[in-house]
């Protein structure tokens, strides 16, 4: 069974609200030395078999069009096993 | 006049856009986020509500329902399409609008009597405006920041295609006060405020919404 791991990050330029609001959360906790929180979003897929490239191009696609929105985010794409 | 409304699941006011079809002299038409047609409809308005539960993004799971699939060739082949909100959402989502809507910069939910004013007068939805009415519809979000790249917003601005923009306050942190925007073509148009809650003196903070329903019914009589 190969595991996949897709990061979606909001684009550096974005406003993140959420990201803001956390790191407000942080501050009145007492971890002051905080600069900027971002707030992402992580999808684990596994797979009934073993990947092979064409699944690996599929979920690249789908990855910048389903599970981010390249107007707003940014992904990451990464095999943890194959 | 046959005006279809698509129902997602989770979709809220569908029920509001059809009445507001009907008082404005069309015929209302359901239509089901699982129908691959649209069954001989002259317009749709995807209308506002959470589609699949805002999961993943607002929109994102919708942009893929079988409807889409007949949808998005349709309105790029010039049938006007509206969407509210959550509809506004699925045409970005859809690449049938350009940009993305975000989260509130504010992060709270939003509902208030919003003041606006129509730019663009030329659009199947807001030919029966006049070019810089200010009307007051109800505003109601929590992911409604319009955004997009400096060069987008540019390009929007100059080809006139802000259909409406916010005034007093900017509500949800959008780009340039844009509270909706239009596709070149003039036939797609996406706003974040509701039109079809301001449809009767009873239950809307005026009426100022059923010109975008008027709108509608007279360009298609005209085409």
């Amino acid at each position: 069974m190969a595991r996949v791991v897709v990061d979606v990050m909001l684009k550096p330029e974005i406003l993140d609200p959420q990201g803001r609001a956390v790191q407000g959360a942080l501050d009145r906790l007492g971890l002051t030395a905080v600069r900027d929180v971002r707030q992402g979003k992580q999808f684990v897929v596994t797979l009934d078999g073993p990947l092979d490239a064409g699944t690996l191009a599929r979920l690249h696609e789908l990855a910048g069009e389903l599970l981010s929105n390249p107007v707003i985010e940014d992904y990451e794409l990464r095999v943890e096993e194959e | 006049m046959r005006i279809g409304i698509v129902t997602f699941p989770g979709s809220l006011d569908d029920g509001d856009a059809a009445r507001a079809v009907r008082l404005a002299g069309g015929e209302p038409v359901g239509l089901w986020h699982g129908d691959d047609n649209l069954a001989s409809v002259d317009a749709v308005v995807l209308p506002g509500g959470f589609s699949y539960g805002d999961y993943l993004r607002c929109g994102a799971i919708a942009r893929f329902a079988p409807i889409m699939g007949a949808l998005v060739p349709a309105a790029n082949t010039g049938m006007p399409v509206l969407g509210i909100c959550n509809g506004f959402q699925i045409l970005c989502e859809s690449h049938l609008l350009p940009g993305a809507l975000t989260r509130n910069d504010h992060l709270h939910f939003i509902c208030r009597d919003q003041r606006l004013r129509i730019e663009n007068t030329s659009t199947n939805w807001t030919a029966d405006f006049t070019a810089g009415d200010e009307i007051v519809i109800p505003l109601k979000n929590g992911e409604g920041g319009y955004v997009a790249d400096e060069a987008t917003l540019d390009r929007l601005e100059g080809e006139g295609r802000v259909v409406a923009r916010y005034l007093e306050i900017n509500p949800n942190g959008s780009r340039r006060d844009i509270a909706g925007i239009a596709n070149e073509r003039g036939n797609v148009v996406g706003l974040m405020p509701h039109p079809e809650h301001a449809v009767e003196p009873l239950t809307g903070p005026s009426t100022d919404g059923l010109a975008f329903f008027t709108s509608v019914l007279r360009s298609v009589v005209n085409a």
